[in-house]
């Protein structure tokens, strides 16, 4: 949200602006239409002093009533027109803009879902909610009223001084002198002013944390006895609010005024030389009430013009983050000539496969294994040994930097990468739940599925229990609004979601947070059933799973070190024997586990 | 459009009155009982407060004058070609406008900085307050909750005071000024003009309450956005594992789509009710001129009073305006402000007596004498529980989700008041003495290894910001840290992200030993962490935890068996009561409800929260 805005003189500043003024495209009749009304209401505006100079001077000072009533009339039809205009012309913008906002968030949402995990990995969700809602505001802000209000004060001024010159220019000269004095404050005092709101911003934000890190560490700050020194960095902060908020309201205190000093010192002068010109008979009565009443029309927009000055900047900075987003490369995407995956068997094969993330160091290093239909493959290994990085590859989440990788003989870079995600279904060791209903949860995959296979899913990971267990069953609410539920629970939905797929390939990081016994039996008999008929990958970190599994590749440091079943590995393996040993039989109560089974 | 003479800088006129229905949007009918205990917080600011009222005053005369010296300019020296008295009428009308120049900076000045010292002295005191609470309120609030008190309701204040106030007092001088000029200049054409403004109320009002709808609708538009976003970038890798970018496409693109025709009604709305407004106010103007212009033409008012009359006229409506909405700016300050006074009033429940003593130097025993507890007016969870622990034992508390592990160790460090019974420590009740003096003698390791942003060197020091950087270091060798930390580039400088994100769960828990071992307490409250970490992190951590524990009486809510089969003394507890106690191998053979439990594993975790 920060960073500092680019200067209008840099080459970059003017593509971004034309690229964020593209996108009104689409609204170009309306635009074009609006910008039309604008010039009809602005020209308006600028008729209505020459009527009150006829009221003044043909009716008041002529004694000709008729003229006067005329000119009243006139200038109630004027304003009603004009505000027909404006409403239009509001209207239309303000449509066009919103529009312009819509489209550029849908591309970045489009984007950002095109857009692969190593993308995801290294953006903020805040930072690209940032773009996606207050940059894309500002450049709604520009390409709507800024721009607007930008056209209005230039047609203003020019049709102003046309007028003004037009009646006397001398006084036009001498009193137009305020106007750029006026929009060269304005300008000064926003572009001082704006870093100090940021800043202000940026220390509330900074308070905001300290108050939120206390709060959520209230246990700490109590079991430590820490209050005192709490209090004593929350004042110092907010004590740093206080001094910049109170700089930037003495800002404003002493500048916006002054603009109204500037505006209406001008008025003195014309007061004072339009009526020597009066006295002189060299201007009207009129005229003098006219020019005053132009100025007054110029004060509001003129005003505005440096305000909107250094909004363009902002607007211009927020459209270069936005771009940068939708200019992203996905590191992962369909080739050009991509066919659709047939429906496979499930036959997988590494080949040589190496892969590092972002090009640095290597975390799987020549890689070969197969894995043959309705095969169960085991992961084993420590922390860091490449097991995630295995089953990341097979979906695409990311692509290998050697070798390859295909399914029933497909070079899986070559094939639509939907295609190749229908087919494998996926339970993450973080589980992901959506805020909305158990059911459509579980739909997740497959949004058209029907009741009874839902509830056949959510049996067979039994789900459906505990479902049935909660206020609405399939219809409560998950999440923020709806119940909590606890890990295993959460578990056994993403398997009921990845069932009702029914995937020819499987995929599952099992690495389960430690739930009770009931529980854990649960799940271990879901992922029986998941797993039946479907080559599977699971990441194990149960001694059940490693029994049932075909192959167990055991891994270290991105290589293969060992391979066979659980009798072979026992046998062959010493690393397998020792992370068995302390893995698998070691935690809480394990221990002997496995004699009351 | 108007004779345009002193645009006075104080006020929003309709487009900023409109903007200010981005605010808040809760209504809530003047409670003058919360008007008074927040105007009781500007109390010590009376003088400013006085000056900055003043100076509005002389402003909305000077104001006032403007006009009526146009007038005079018009009339007395134009008409009669008096050069010199011209010169002389411009030059107070010149002084006029320095002075509303030097008192509206003034008053604005005095007034904002009025209202962000109250700001930051009611925040410095919610913030006091909520260091005051006991863990119960933070265990039954949201967070998110609580910080928008804090931080946004207090703004109410502000806004009653620059709102509210500069309305009533600024708009009323200048309505009063500006009827008492008119009707004194002409009484007639007075009259006449009035006549646009039962309109002109009656379209605010009309338009308010609609707008308070339409732009309701937009926040709630633009937060939905923002929800449905927030939700698909975080669960992106499972969208993307299930390929369904595009149906979560199509739920997004109507959220967005909604937003927009939202935000598009609201401002329609406002492009009715600017122009509305406009064209009230020239018919105001019309009826001065179609008036005016007669009695002018008849002789009956002179030229002058009808130019001061359109600056009258046009000056007339924002005031009006700003009035007709002024009530509904201070029903949703009402509504901040009830929410501020009600965190403030809200009672700690675990107080120091006023003749409560420090603690003396701890020794280590611990007595629970027939505790009976429940948490806020809720059901028992504790019935009856008497504990003995003996200086530098180690007791492990075991036991069913739910069955109050969780409270037992709330209450020895008297995070809660038992409801019933005592709790002493080396004989003294915990009651009877100052909190801070008890639980600076205490640690505490929490299940959920907390990190505070920051250095890791303030995380550790945390509980004594005063120590050494070689005693920082000392504790992280004893918890086994020190190793990981000085790997790092920066050592112990490194900073801390939001969450310890940059670490590892059990990276974290090492952290949170160290700093309980810095704090060198004589009663350690352990919670152990449930979540699974691999194998040799968790060997590394079970070292540690041993070496925290060494020579200091500690109380383990406890998920390891390798703690359990450690510790001096296991309680089971069940349904709010002890139902065993003894060493892992007398209960094991004793074989009731430890037995069962050891056989089903089912050392489950419970929430810090507890309850």
């Amino acid at each position: 949200m920060t960073g500092s805005n680019p200067s209008p003189s840099s080459p970059g500043f003017l593509r971004t602006l034309l690229r964020a003024l593209g996108y009104l495209r689409p609204y170009r009749r309306l635009s074009i239409a609006a910008y039309l009304a604008l010039l009809c209401s602005t020209g308006l505006a600028l008729l209505v002093p020459q009527l009150i100079r006829a009221t003044v001077d043909r009716g008041i000072r002529g004694d000709d009533l008729a003229a006067l009533r005329l000119a009243v009339l006139g200038i109630l039809g004027v304003t009603l027109i004009k505000g027909v205009l404006s409403f239009l012309l509001g209207r239309w913008t303000e449509i066009a803009s919103q529009g312009v906002a819509y489209d550029l968030r849908n591309a970045l949402y489009r984007k950002l879902s095109a857009l692969s995990f190593s993308y995801h990995d290294r953006a903020q969700v805040g930072q690209l909610l940032s773009r996606a809602i207050q940059d894309v505001d500002r450049i709604r802000f520009m390409t709507g009223r800024a721009l607007l209000r930008l056209a209005e004060g230039l047609v203003l001024l020019i049709g102003a001084a046309l007028f003004l010159a037009f009646m006397n220019p001398s006084l036009t000269l001498l009193s137009l002198w305020t106007m750029p004095l006026m929009a060269y404050w304005a300008l000064r005092f926003s572009r001082r002013f704006r870093p100090l709101t940021l800043a202000v911003q940026q220390q509330l934000a900074v308070l905001t944390t300290r108050l939120e890190q206390n709060l959520r560490g209230a246990r700490v700050v109590k079991a430590f006895a820490q209050e005192p020194a709490e209090i004593g960095r929350f004042d110092a902060q907010n004590d740093r609010w206080f001094d910049l908020s109170a700089t930037a309201a003495r800002l404003q205190a002493l500048n916006l005024p002054l603009l109204d000093l500037i505006a209406n010192l001008g008025s003195v002068f014309i007061i004072w030389y339009g009526g020597r010109l009066v006295m002189a008979d060299r201007l009207t009565l009129g005229e003098l009430v006219a020019f005053s009443t132009y100025m007054g029309l110029l004060i509001q927009p003129v005003r505005r013009l440096g305000m909107i000055l250094p909004n363009l900047a902002t607007a211009v900075a927020a459209g270069e983050r936005v771009f940068e987003i939708l200019d992203a490369e996905s590191e992962v995407k369909d080739a050009a000539d991509a066919y659709p995956l047939p429906p496979v068997a499930g036959h997988v094969r590494f080949e040589h496969v190496s892969f590092a993330y972002f090009g640095r160091n290597k975390v799987l290093d020549d890689i070969s294994f197969e894995a043959r239909p309705g095969q169960v493959i085991a992961l084993l290994g420590p922390t860091g040994s490449g097991k995630s990085s295995i089953i990341n590859l097979i979906p695409r989440f990311y692509d290998p930097t050697a070798g390859r990788i295909t399914i029933d003989g497909h070079d899986i870079r070559r094939v639509q990468l939907s295609s190749l995600r229908d087919q494998i279904g996926i339970v993450l060791q973080e589980t992901t739940l959506f805020a909305t209903t158990i059911r459509e949860n579980i739909a997740f995959g497959r949004p058209g599925a029907g009741e009874a296979e839902i509830i056949a899913a959510a049996q067979a990971a039994q789900a459906h229990d505990f479902i049935m267990e909660t206020p609405h069953g399939y219809d409560t609410y998950v999440g923020e609004r709806g119940v909590t539920l606890s890990g295993g629970q959460k578990q056994r939905i993403a398997i009921a979601r990845a069932l009702l797929k029914d995937p020819r390939i499987l995929i599952l990081d099992d690495a389960t947070s430690s739930v009770d016994s009931d529980t854990e039996r649960q799940i271990q008999l879901a992922l029986e059933r998941l797993m039946a008929g479907r080559t599977s990958f699971i990441i194990a970190q149960r001694l059940s799973t490693l029994r049932l599994a075909d192959l167990i590749l055991v891994l270290d440091r991105g290589q293969i070190v060992a391979r066979g079943t659980h009798a072979d590995l026992l046998r062959t393996s010493e690393l397998y024997v020792q992370i068995y040993e302390r893995q698998l039989r070691m935690p809480v109560g394990t221990e002997e586990g496995e004699v009351s089974r | 459009m108007s004779f345009s003479i002193g645009g006075g800088g104080m006020r929003m006129g309709p487009g900023g009155a409109l903007e200010r229905f981005g605010g808040r949007d809760e209504a809530h009918a003047f409670d003058p009982q919360v008007a008074l205990r927040l105007l009781a917080f500007v109390r010590p600011y009376w003088p400013q407060m006085g000056a900055a009222l003043l100076l509005m005053f002389v402003a909305s005369l000077l104001t006032l004058a403007t006009p009526y010296l146009v007038k005079i300019a018009i009339d007395q020296n134009i008409a009669q070609g008096d050069l010199p008295g011209l010169a002389r009428t411009a030059l107070l009308i010149a002084a006029a406008f320095a002075g509303i120049y030097l008192t509206a900076a003034g008053q604005r000045w005095f007034l904002s900085w009025v209202g962000l010292r109250v700001l930051a002295t009611l925040r410095r005191e919610l913030f006091r307050h909520l260091q005051a609470l006991p863990l119960g309120y933070h265990d039954t609030h949201i967070v998110g909750v609580t910080i928008s008190r804090v931080i946004n309701d207090v703004g109410v204040i502000n806004d009653l005071l620059s709102q509210g106030l500069v309305t009533l007092v600024g708009d009323s001088v200048v309505l009063v000024g500006i009827v008492v000029a008119m009707v004194s200049l002409s009484p007639r054409l007075a009259l006449l003009s009035f006549s646009v403004l039962p309109l002109m109320i009656a379209a605010t009002l009309l338009f308010t309450r609609r707008a308070q709808r339409a732009f309701r609708q937009t926040r709630s538009g633009i937060a939905a956005v923002v929800g449905d976003l927030a939700e698909n970038l975080s669960g992106m890798r499972v969208i993307q594992a299930f390929a369904q970018e595009g149906a979560t496409f199509e739920h997004f693109d109507e959220v967005n789509r909604v937003n927009r025709d939202a935000h598009i009604s609201a401002m329609t709305l406002s492009f009715i009710f600017l122009p509305t407004v406009e064209f009230l106010s020239m018919l105001a103007t019309a009826v001065v001129l179609w008036f005016g212009g007669a009695f002018a033409v008849r002789g009956e008012v002179s030229l002058g009073v009808v130019v001061a009359f359109l600056a009258y006229v046009s000056r007339f409506f924002d005031p009006i305006q700003e009035l007709s909405q002024l009530y509904t700016t201070v029903q949703a300050a009402m509504a901040g402000g009830e929410r501020v006074i009600e965190l403030l009033d809200t009672q700690p429940e675990v107080t120091d007596r006023p003749d409560a003593i420090e603690m003396p130097p701890i020794a280590g025993r611990i007595e629970l004498d027939h505790v009976s507890f429940a948490y806020r007016g809720e059901v028992e969870v504790l019935h009856d529980v008497s504990l003995r622990i003996e200086p530098g034992q180690t007791v492990a508390l075991v036991g069913p989700t739910g069955a109050g592990k969780t409270s037992i160790a709330n209450l020895v460090a008297r995070f809660y008041d038992v409801t019933a019974g005592a709790v002493r420590i080396d004989g003294i009740d915990v009651r009877d003495v100052r909190q801070r003096s008890l639980r600076a003698q205490m640690g505490l390791v929490p299940q959920d290894p907390f990190l505070f942003n920051g250095t890791i060197a303030e995380n550790i020091a945390f509980g004594r910001p005063d120590a050494t950087d070689a005693e920082i270091e000392a504790a992280a060798r004893l918890a086994h840290a020190h190793d990981f930390i000085a790997a790092l580039p920066e050592g112990y400088r490194t900073e801390v992200l939001e969450g310890g994100v940059n670490f590892s769960l059990g990276q974290r828990q090492l952290i949170c030993i160290a700093r309980a071992a810095l704090a060198d307490p004589r009663i350690l409250i352990l919670d152990e962490a449930t979540a699974s970490v691999d194998t040799v992190t968790e060997a590394i951590i079970q070292g540690a935890i041993e070496r925290l524990l060494a020579g200091r009486t500690a109380l383990v809510i406890a998920h390891r068996l390798s703690t359990i089969r450690n510790a001096d003394l296991i309680c089971v507890v069940q349904d709010g009561r002890i139902v065993e106690q003894g060493r892992h191998e007398e209960l094991l053979a004793r074989g009731g409800l430890y037995r069962e439990l050891y056989e089903k594993q089912a050392w489950s975790p419970e929430r810090v929260a507890g309850g």
